[in-house]
């Protein structure tokens, strides 16, 4: 029902925008639904409907993309979507041991979400972080890089109290060692 | 190479603080090969860019290592109808993280490329495709992008001149499959991303079916130091045969994993032993994915005097990729790292051909079967057979991507495999 989802005159003038950098409008898919998302927190049945109707789009097609892509959400996620990387390097860099660990201390498996919708955790794959393993990504945003225990620790009670995690700018070593004019 | 590397002075990323900013950048030098560019268009018409650029032989750092200017070559002389350029900053294949540090540290120097690419292609618009998960690196380049329209670097009438061009950032929502060409070409068009038949090439009927070329972030990087140095200057730097300057991205057991610059052709060993200061724990090595998840595994015992370019991995049985290498210590479970490789290709394929998507499904279940101790003998067999099924009958490279990995550990590391086999002893009839 897309009577429980709307965008107001300041949305419609941004979908405006983005429509506007493509030559057709069916460019502005993608971006349009990052929009939707990034305002109602996923992008489930209704909110691809209002996306659909928005865009005077097939809803059938705004369906068919959503699914195509893992980082929508196909329905209402926890607050903070833990994505921890499980792929290659972080694999063998512990990867799994801080999954894991996650599962263990919120009580939930990869896939679920906590009984009072704080926190989903996600078994995903390489987020181009592999230097800086293992890793998560914070609710499509921040890395967190080099996990250990102690920082899974910080990081889930710094985000219980609102607090989320900063950019981190993973410095190339030649940068760190050498000459920085 | 010797020990020259130690004396290089990095081009791609040089140690410049706040060199994301453009007046730093501009007080670098920077956009000045675009200025020449527009200052002399006699000396630089688009053919000539291009037949600079080709000269330089800058071999595409997307994984297929094509000759850049060549492929810009392929484009159909200009109808007055729009035509594009897209940048391929999908960045996606496991192991690779070195476009980031573009977008993050010389983001314009990247731009500049992009806009003489156009300027020599004569494109009216540049879209630059970066993977969703990249949101805080798409926001260092819209910033970046933001601050190239007010001095004019791009937009209308560039630098005075009659030549113009629009610069676009678009984000990907997941999906590594996007990377490849053409499924990053369905999805700027706001589709599913599957990936098209070729022919006809992206040079013929590309974006919304308009001539298009795709080149990686790093290629493009590449180019301005071409104008403005030469060509011949560019080939001095690394092999003939894979010239330039190459972000060597290390990961898995070194002492200090990174993205480091150094020339093309750099000697495996000397990156891992001295460049990255060893491997951790004072473990040994045992085996290296020398250029993201999809290039065959070489054993340690293989690496003895092999470099970094194309033409000695060929030697050896691998590939250049994206030079996203992983580094593999002693206590590493090859079975275990085939069979997660695999869960990757399944979760990946898009499912439009047969061979790819039910080869990469039992591809994993076999492999799953093998790693927890369920797998016979036979079933190496079974992987090496599904494994021809997949290669080079799909409609893009995935498919291929999936099977090398799996053929090339069962060959280079077989005891690994055979003894998480069962032992079967079958009646002889
Ligand atoms: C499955 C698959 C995934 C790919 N992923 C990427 C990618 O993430 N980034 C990239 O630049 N090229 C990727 N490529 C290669 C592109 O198709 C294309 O060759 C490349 O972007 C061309 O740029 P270049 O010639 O400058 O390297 C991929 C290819 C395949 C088959
Ligand atoms: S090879 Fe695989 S990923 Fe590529 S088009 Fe076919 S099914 Fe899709
Ligand atoms: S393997 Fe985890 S970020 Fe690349």
């Amino acid at each position: 029902m897309s009577d429980t989802y709307t965008f107001d005159t300041k949305d419609l003038k941004e979908i405006e925008n983005i429509i506007a950098k493509y030559p057709e409008k069916q460019a502005a898919v993608l971006p349009v639904l990052w929009y939707a998302q990034d305002k109602f927190g996923h992008t489930d049945s209704s909110v691809q409907k209002l996306v659909a109707e928005t865009m005077d789009i097939p809803e059938a097609h705004i369906h068919g993309v959503v699914t195509f892509y893992t980082q929508f959400y196909e329905k209402p996620m926890g607050k903070h979507v833990l994505d921890v990387c499980t792929c290659l390097s972080c694999q063998v860099c512990g990867g799994y041991d801080m999954l894991h660990y996650m599962e263990e201390k919120l009580g939930i498996k990869a896939g679920e979400t906590t009984p009072d919708g704080q926190f989903s955790i996600q078994s995903v794959e390489c987020l181009g972080a592999c230097g800086y393993a293992p890793m998560l990504q914070v609710t499509n945003d921040k890395y967190v890089n080099h996990l250990t225990r102690e920082k899974v620790d910080k990081l889930i009670e710094d985000l219980k109290a609102g607090k989320k995690p900063e950019f981190e700018s993973m410095k190339m070593p030649q940068h760190v060692n050498g000459s920085d004019k | 190479m010797s020990n020259d590397w130690k004396s290089y002075q990095p081009l791609l990323i040089p140690a410049i603080r706040d060199l994301h900013e453009i007046s730093v950048y501009e007080k670098n030098d920077g956009y000045q090969a675009l200025k020449s560019i527009l200052s002399d268009r006699k000396k630089w018409s688009p053919e000539n860019v291009i037949e600079e650029v080709k000269d330089a032989n800058i071999r595409g750092r997307g994984g297929a290592g094509f000759n850049a200017g060549l492929k810009w070559s392929f484009m159909p002389e200009p109808d007055g109808k729009p035509r594009y350029l897209a940048c391929n900053g999908d960045e996606s294949e496991p192991g690779t993280f070195k476009d980031r540090k573009i977008f993050e540290y010389n983001p314009h120097l990247f731009i500049e490329g992009a806009i003489i690419a156009a300027y020599a292609m004569q494109v009216d618009a540049i879209y630059v495709y970066i993977r969703g998960e990249y949101r805080p690196w798409v926001h260092k380049l819209q910033q970046a992008i933001d601050q190239a329209y007010e001095k004019n670097y791009l937009g209308k009438n560039i630098q005075g001149s009659d030549f113009s061009v629009e610069m676009y950032t678009h984000m990907g929502a997941g999906a590594y499959i996007c990377g490849e060409e053409s499924s990053l070409m369905e999805s700027l068009e706001g589709k599913r991303g599957y990936p098209r038949v070729k022919p006809p090439f992206p040079a013929q009927r590309g974006l919304w079916g308009r001539p298009t070329t795709i080149n990686n972030i790093e290629t493009l990087a590449n180019v301005p130091m071409v104008i403005k140095n030469g060509a011949s200057w560019f080939k001095t730097i690394g092999p003939d045969t894979h010239p330039g300057p190459v972000l060597y991205g290390i990961s898995g057991h070194v002492n200090r994993p990174g993205v480091y610059e150094y020339p093309a052709g750099m000697n495996i060993m000397t990156l891992i032993n001295e460049v990255t200061g060893g491997i951790r724990n004072g473990k040994k090595l045992k085996a290296l994915i020398p250029g993201g998840s999809s290039t065959p595994p070489l054993r340690a015992d293989m690496l003895d005097g092999v470099t970094m370019d194309a033409d000695s991995l060929r030697e050896v049985g691998s590939m250049m990729g994206t030079a996203g290498m992983v580094v593999l210590d002693e206590d590493t479970d090859m079975v275990d790292l085939i069979w997660r490789i695999s869960v990757f290709y399944h979760h990946e394929s898009c499912g439009q051909c047969t061979p790819c998507r039910e080869g990469t499904g039992w591809l994993e279940k076999t492999l799953h079967k093998i790693n927890s101790g369920d797998g016979e003998i036979r079933d190496l067999d079974l992987l090496l057979a599904i494994c021809n099924r997949m290669e080079g009958r799909t409609i893009c490279a995935l498919a291929d991507a999936a099977a090398w990995p799996v053929r090339y550990s069962i060959d280079r590391f077989r005891d690994e495999f055979e003894k998480k086999c069962k032992k079967t002893v079958y009646a002889v009839a």
